[in-house]
């Protein structure tokens, strides 16, 4: 991007652009252009990164010496660095993802999207590819220190697994914040007090600092719907050796789910954002509201 | 032959807007446009001008996809907005006034090559045109500053130049000129009038609230007021319609309860507006001929209005907007 390109190499206003690119080309292009400023932004708002790190690591910390002062299973300190971890997965894709597209309008943003030959799934597969990789940083040091901090001993039973479930959470993750993305793209400012109340009850939900096993059956199994709680659960089995006792259901079985929830938030945020952009098209809910 | 660039047929839409908390169920109607037919030809400029919340912004919005229209049909490089939305796509860009799209975080150059790469540019021209387009603009010494620390009128610049990158065959800018100074804003009309000298087969869609721009650089121009179009044609044409009468600008003293109203009760004015200023007004007159020039200077007589300055000019798009609305466009968004 940074490469210095010599002048008087195109007669600009009258040649034509040469290959546009059009159909899976442009949606790759779309996909890495939207997740540019997500990775660069990271690197360039250094203060960012210390706030996402030092905060969740302060909730990370009462966990702990709460845990030790009960004299919980010395697990439960990874359990809980590891929920640390991935809370900040859930923290981007509740602000960057969900209710990103109502910033994005107001800037106006939005409306150049929609005018743009690219898909609108093509720009929210960008924002949750660039939010992931930038989080996923911020996810490795808050495990890194949470390790350091509190001597965590983490035994993976299985690298594949473990892997797989990481990759899979992921991705009901973001496609959960793909399709909640299109409904927020009829809101207005309701969106961000919507955000503001789905964080803490999902840290709850989700066993952040706690294996889900300890709630009711019942409880826990709608839980899952959030697709952090079976991710969480399962690699919490996969690194910790008490991990399986502690576990809701099988690795199988949670593996097995979150593949549905993969296929079922991916197909539901094309379904539904192609039919909120017509209706957001026909209320004309898609640009800013000072316009 | 080929089909317009762009051709509304009795194209309409309609908010509906819902009431307050109590009111919630009564939802009120707003006419943002109605029945409005245009044909733009390829090649052409075309302005729409009209004051705040005439509907020229709704236009847009409709022909660049934005918004759906709840009756008639608009048509972009003969394909239908509502219909075939992804084919008109390709075609079109679009740029408004006082926008701050992009992110701050990122350069200008940044920010540009990631609005290309949603139209598909292959990445080194993308890097190439920018370049070119940043220097025709003025702005390539900022190529690498972050857009946030942009001024407004260059930030303009940078949403100008983004308008243009993807080559668009046809180019809606809405009050692209909004925040620029005189001399960045005469830069761009430079600008916009070249890229579209350069290729007959673009078309660009102008909407302004600056009569000087749009009579400047307009092939031609729709006077849009309350949602409809009053008229059509090219500035020449439409500032024919008042060769007959004689515009005069009268400078007074305090005009001591002279109004428009009072003015224009004279059969002789066919419309008045006044300008208050300090120690005295601004008259700017349309006369039915030269010769009721006197039945004015009497009423003024009259009043003891003295007369400092008076001359005669040539009618502008200004005077045909209030010949046919009846205000000036400065009055109607003061009075808002």
């Amino acid at each position: 991007m940074n490469s210095p390109v010599p002048r008087g190499q195109i007669n600009v206003l009258a040649e034509p652009v040469s290959n546009k690119a059009t159909g899976w080309r442009l949606f790759v292009k779309t996909v890495i252009a939207r997740a540019y400023p997500r990775i660069i932004g990271q690197q360039r708002e250094k203060s960012w990164m210390f706030f996402d790190i030092f905060l969740p690591m302060m909730a990370v910390s009462a966990y702990v010496f709460v845990y030790r002062a009960i004299g919980a299973p010395e697990d439960y300190v990874g359990f809980v660095v590891m929920g640390g971890a991935m809370t900040a997965f859930w923290l981007n894709v509740l602000w960057g993802m969900s209710s990103q597209l109502y910033w994005e309008k107001e800037n106006g943003n939005l409306a150049l999207y929609i005018i743009a030959p690219n898909q609108l799934m093509a720009i929210l597969l960008g924002m949750a590819l660039g939010g992931m990789v930038a989080t996923a940083l911020r996810a490795v040091v808050i495990i890194l220190l949470g390790t350091l901090l509190f001597n965590v001993q983490f035994v993976v039973i299985s690298f594949f697994q473990l892997l797989a479930v990481f990759l899979l959470a992921m991705v009901a993750l973001y496609g959960m914040g793909m399709m909640t993305s299109s409904l927020f793209l009829l809101l207005s400012r309701e969106a961000w007090h919507i955000s503001s109340l789905a964080q803490e009850p999902i840290y709850l939900a989700s066993g952040f600092y706690f294996p889900i096993k300890s709630f009711p059956y019942w409880v826990a199994a709608t839980a899952s719907i959030i697709p952090l709680t079976l991710g969480l659960d399962a690699m919490r089995q996969l690194v910790f050796p008490t991990g399986a006792t502690l576990g809701f259901l099988s690795v199988g079985i949670e593996i097995g789910i979150l593949l549905v929830l993969c296929v079922v938030f991916l197909t539901g945020a094309r379904v539904l954002l192609a039919h909120m952009e017509k209706l957001a098209i026909r209320e004309g809910r898609l640009t800013e509201s000072r316009r | 032959m080929a089909p317009f660039a762009i051709e509304t047929e009795k194209l309409g839409r309609i908010y509906k807007i819902r009431g307050n908390k109590k009111e919630r169920k009564i939802r009120k109607e707003l006419v943002a446009l109605a029945d409005v037919d245009l044909q733009i030809q390829q090649g052409e400029l075309f302005g729409l001008l009209g004051p705040n919340g005439a509907g020229k912004t709704t236009l847009i919005k409709i022909l660049t996809t934005l918004l759906a229209p709840t009756s008639g049909r608009a048509l972009v490089s003969g394909y239908d907005v509502a219909e075939a939305p992804q084919l008109v796509r390709p075609l079109i860009n679009m740029v408004s006034g006082g926008e701050s799209s992009g992110y701050g975080l990122l350069t200008v150059r940044e920010n540009l090559w990631m609005f290309s790469q949603f139209y598909g540019l292959p990445s080194k021209e993308a890097n190439q045109r920018i370049v070119e387009l940043l220097h025709q603009v003025g702005l390539a010494d900022r190529i690498h500053t972050k857009s946030s620390d942009l001024s407004t009128g260059l930030r303009q610049k940078m949403n100008i130049v983004r308008g243009f990158l993807t080559d668009p065959r046809v180019l809606f800018l809405d009050e692209p000129t909004l925040g620029l100074d005189v001399s960045a804003s005469r830069d761009v009309r430079k600008f916009i009038r070249g890229w579209l000298d350069a290729d007959k087969s673009r078309t660009l869609l102008l909407t302004t609230h600056y009569m000087v721009e749009a009579e400047e650089l307009c092939d031609r121009v729709a006077i849009i007021n309350q949602g409809r179009v009053l008229a059509c044609d090219s500035p020449e044409v439409l500032k024919r319609r008042l060769q007959r009468d004689a515009i005069f600008v009268i400078e007074t003293s305090p005009l001591n309860g002279l109004s428009a109203p009072k003015l224009e009760a004279l059969h002789e004015v066919r419309k008045a507006t006044v300008t208050e200023k300090e120690g005295g007004a601004l008259l700017n007159l349309i006369l039915v001929e030269e010769s009721a020039l006197a039945a004015v200077i009497n009423i003024l007589t009259q009043k003891d209005i003295k007369v400092m300055h008076l001359t005669k000019r040539e009618p502008t798009l200004e005077d045909v907007f209030v010949d046919l609305v009846g205000r000036s466009m400065a009055e109607m968004e003061q009075s808002e």
